[in-house]
């Protein structure tokens, strides 16, 4: 217990690909060619293109070293504010690389691909299903992506109605994503205020609503891992204007079981299959941001759109109000596998329980830091809680210095500085695949650390102390950006 | 639940901790009228040995088995992929990181990527490449939103030989915020006929893909002179990269932004995604490009490392201002590209590409032989638009079911005058023999 897991571990220096180069060797084995060369005119062609030359064990050992200086969710816990950085199964992976599902052609036609379609399909009904909501489309890419959709089917059915408008309502807590996504719809960001209990209020809404303003983006639970208890009446107020109301469900791990984002007032939503749904986040990607809409909305869903005829599944292209197409195929339906995957392996208990063990997880969290961190909304939360550096400003640590000091002592850190509206925000979500064991460790590595700020601050502003490299230099590399070997 | 690490007893302890009586009121903070009366309906939970199953059984119905041929591409291409690459691109430290936003425990991306970066300026001769966008479509309408930005113009032309697809995503993503989109018809050689575009007033750019959607590879020379006489920015696309390692890059012919579809480099076909969304730009645009930024830097002991970079472009920081609004971008299959990239290396890259060339003339020839015309006169790289004699379809139709040949794609979905024109492809996957068997069915 008492045994810290941070350590440096047997870490080797890597050269960039091309400091390994030797000329002549190749990675792949090239098939012989059976029929006749035929030389392309001279002023097509290009030189050769300058790549590395590396044979297959190269390769092999450059990216095992790589990978050894990364962090993933699978090396310890993650509990990156917002992310839900939750384990990633593996018989998902087997799932999405069998031969029929990797090896298929996005234009094999209906005939040849039913399985993919009606997995696509039944994906689209669970989702439904799980938001309360009448109508999915799996196409959009990434939860941003999701969120330019469900802009472009508000702003289309505004359209539809007769009168466009020109605003939409955004929370101060919001995603950074919310307001630019409105922005390539043509509308103005409007910030409203949550309270000081970190919510959003009826009256704050009203002021801003009028019949000029296209809607509300609410993310619930929000940010601050608060739940929006004044959703109905928020709603109700922008519907009775004309408004719609967005609902960003990067949160919707939180409340699975619980709450049906479709009974209390939500007209579009995205879900995040690499957060709530288990899917690998990659790195950075690829997600996938499905959109569940109500069933006055449905029109307007991007095509192609996957649906049942009898007992055939089919792709449908020509539905005349449909905001477009959104994606070159049908969105990233090896993700899609995945997300498909785990729904079935969880069942509707399973992922009841993932939502209660991620709100115990993250109130635990709450409840054993806030003596040794400052906790600016002292509520129940749900999935996630929001600290900040507030008790050791008097030592001149911040937020960053022990984000960097948990990385010594082998946990990624939370998210920081986010959201906005908390000053020095470090931000926890633990989610549900965390046991006690882990967060204990996790618990006790926070109060070393908030220990250290008192008695030792210098191994705080110099942490990380034990990574491959120590802080970067992040203003320098903005300053004269080096992008390429 | 083998995902869930919770006992009877830890929940206790924890609830205990919380001052919380049971699990039900962790949710007393949601008011009751706000939750939802019934359980969720959905399939019984299966075991992880009867999800073997359910998969095996629901992919029967999809005809894409190993024994399939495929002499279609029209965005989407059968290529080798080695085990090396996939076996590496599975490790759990590089599919289970987040967004590398702590650096120093994410240098393994950070380099990996920064390596792609590039490798993908080297193979489109530009200045920058971002660390990957969705998928071709999507980043080419960034670019376009990028030259409408950045000429405050309207209006911006586009080819119609750009995939017919991608002209939907440009569609979708330009018409809230009022963007005229003028298309630029074809001439007879297949080509994008650049003597439309004088006409056509002020653009903010031209974008062109190249080889186009007909296979046939374009006249980028022109392209950038028609952009120049008209002040324009030249976008040049591609959704086959592995062209690329035989063509003249879009770099060399002075475009100013490159959109592309990587998805040729390693990845699998996945009914169309995960794909790989390439954006490249000058060094005069870089501050516009959308997305992510890796840059080179030193640590706090001089030691060379990687870091998210020029941030302050992104939605996380500008809000409302943002250059784009994407966050998750598709890393890990930038990843896997530059681990195949690296692996063909110069020379492979260079042979493959020829390989692909040569199967297409190839099939192109045979198919000749057996009564199919060839309808426009051009060069080509791995696909071409072949006019099918009478009676192919019924025969189409039926060497997929029987055969797992697919063969050709119908354009008159996409081009309504090109009635019996088909769009056929072949890659270094296909053999002589492979070639054989199919005239040898459709003649």
């Amino acid at each position: 217990m008492n045994s810290q897991i941070g350590t440096s571990g047997l870490i080797f220096n890597e050269p960039q690909l091309w400091d390994k180069s030797i000329p002549g060797r190749c990675g792949i084995s090239i098939p012989s060619n059976d029929v006749a060369k035929i030389e392309l005119s001279k002023e097509l062609t290009r030189e050769n293109v300058e790549f590395p030359e590396l044979s297959e064990p190269d390769v092999v050992r450059h990216y095992t070293r790589l990978s050894q200086w990364n962090f993933g969710v699978d090396s310890g816990m993650y509990p990156l504010g917002s992310c839900t950085m939750k384990y990633n199964p593996k018989t998902n992976e087997v799932q999405a690389s069998k031969q029929e599902i990797a090896g298929a052609h996005p234009l094999i036609g209906d005939d040849n691909s039913q399985g993919a379609l009606k997995l696509m399909y039944d994906l689209q009904v669970m989702l439904a299903e799980i938001t309360g909501m009448h109508a999915t489309t799996v196409q959009p890419a990434a939860g941003a992506h999701g969120e330019l959709a469900g802009m472009l089917i508000i702003h289309k059915y505004h359209e539809k109605k007769g009168r466009q408008r020109s605003k939409i309502i955004i929370p101060d807590t919001a995603h950074g994503t919310n307001p630019a996504s409105a922005t390539l719809c043509g509308y103005e960001s409007i910030k409203v205020s949550s309270d000081e209990n970190g919510v959003l209020t009826p009256e704050a809404v009203a002021e801003l609503m009028d019949e000029d303003t296209a809607g509300i983006m609410i993310t619930n639970p929000n940010t601050l891992g608060l739940f929006e208890k004044h959703i109905k009446e928020i709603a109700d107020l922008v519907h009775a204007k004309g408004g719609l109301v967005y609902g960003d469900g990067a949160n919707m791990n939180a409340i699975m079981g619980y709450v049906k984002p479709g009974e209390i007032g939500i007209d579009v939503l995205h879900l995040n299959l690499h957060k709530t749904f288990a899917t690998p986040h990659g790195g950075g990607g690829p997600g996938s941001g499905p959109v569940v809409v109500t069933k006055e909305l449905e029109p307007f869903l991007p095509v192609p759109i996957i649906a049942k005829n009898n007992d055939k599944y089919v792709i449908i292209e020509d539905m005349p109000d449909s905001i477009g197409r959104m994606h070159t195929f049908y969105g990233h339906f090896n993700v899609l596998v995945k997300a498909y995957s785990y729904i079935l392996s969880m069942g509707a208990e399973g992922l009841k329980n993932v939502s209660e063990y991620a709100v115990l997880n993250a109130n635990y969290i709450k409840e054993s830091l806030k003596g040794v961190l400052n906790l600016p909304y002292d509520r129940p939360c749900m999935h996630e809680c929001v600290f900040n550096d507030k008790k050791q400003a008097q030592f001149h640590i911040t937020t960053m210095d022990m984000a960097k000091r948990l990385l010594d002592l082998g946990f990624h850190p939370p998210t920081v500085y986010f959201p906005l509206v908390v000053e020095g925000a470090f931000m926890v979500e633990p989610t549900e695949t965390e046991s006690k064991q882990t967060i204990d460790e996790f618990i006790n590595a926070v109060k070393t650390i908030t220990q250290e700020a008192k008695e030792n601050p210098e191994i705080l502003h110099s942490a990380p102390n034990i990574t491959k490299v120590t802080r970067l230099d992040e203003v320098q590399a903005a300053r004269k950006p080096c992008l390429r070997g | 639940m083998r995902y869930l690490p919770h006992t009877k007893e830890d929940i206790e302890l924890m609830l205990e901790k919380t001052g919380v009586p049971s699990l039900k009121s962790l949710f007393d903070c949601i008011p009751d009228k706000l939750k939802t009366k019934d359980e969720l309906k959905l399939p019984k939970p299966l075991t992880e040995w009867e999800l073997d199953e359910h998969m095996d059984d629901l992919t029967s119905s999809i005809n894409a088995s190993k024994k399939c041929k495929y002499f279609i591409g029209g965005g989407s291409y059968d290529h080798f992929r080695p085990a090396s690459v996939n076996y590496l691109i599975s490790r759990s430290e590089f599919a289970t990181a987040y967004t590398p936003y702590q650096p120093e425990v994410s240098q393994g991306t950070l380099q990996g990527i920064y390596e792609f970066q590039t490798m993908i300026t080297e193979l489109t001769g530009m200045d920058v490449a971002t660390a990957s966008h969705y998928d071709g479509g999507t980043a080419l309408a960034e670019t376009l939103l990028i030259a409408l930005n950045k000429k405050k113009l309207q209006k911006i032309a586009v080819s119609s030989l750009i995939h017919p697809h991608h002209r939907e995503i440009l569609k979708t993503y330009l018409y809230p915020t009022g963007y005229e989109i003028i298309e630029i018809p074809y001439n007879k050689d297949g080509l994008t006929d650049f003597e439309q575009v004088k006409n056509m007033g002020d653009i903010a750019g031209i974008a062109v893909q190249s080889p186009n959607f007909f296979g046939n590879i374009e006249d980028l020379k022109l392209a950038r002179k028609t952009c120049d006489s008209k002040n324009a920015l030249f976008i040049s696309s591609f959704t086959e990269g592995l062209s690329l390692g035989l063509l003249k890059s879009p770099g060399e012919f002075g475009a100013d932004l490159v959109a592309g579809e990587g998805q040729s480099f390693g990845l699998s076909k996945s009914f169309g995604g995960a794909g790989l969304g390439l954006i490249a730009g000058t060094k005069k645009l870089m501050r516009n490009l959308p997305g992510r930024l890796i840059g080179k830097t030193l640590d706090s002991n001089g030691k060379q490392g990687y870091v998210l970079t020029l941030a302050t472009r992104e939605q996380h920081i500008r809000r409302e201002k943002a250059s784009s609004n994407i966050c998750s971008n598709n890393g890990l299959n930038a990843m896997t590209a530059a681990m195949y990239l690296a692996s063909v290396g110069k020379t492979g890259i260079r042979e493959i590409a020829q390989l692909n060339h040569d199967k297409a003339f190839f099939l192109k020839q045979e198919l000749e032989k057996v009564g199919f015309k060839i309808p426009f006169n051009s060069e080509f790289f791995n696909e071409f638009v072949a006019i099918a004699p009478e009676g192919f379809e019924a025969k189409r139709k039926r060497l997929e079911k029987d055969k797992g040949f697919y063969a050709g794609i119908e354009l008159d979905k996409y081009y309504p005058e090109l009635k019996n024109h088909y769009l056929f492809c072949a890659t270094e996957t296909i053999k002589k023999q492979d070639v054989e068997n199919l005239i040898q069915e459709v003649k």
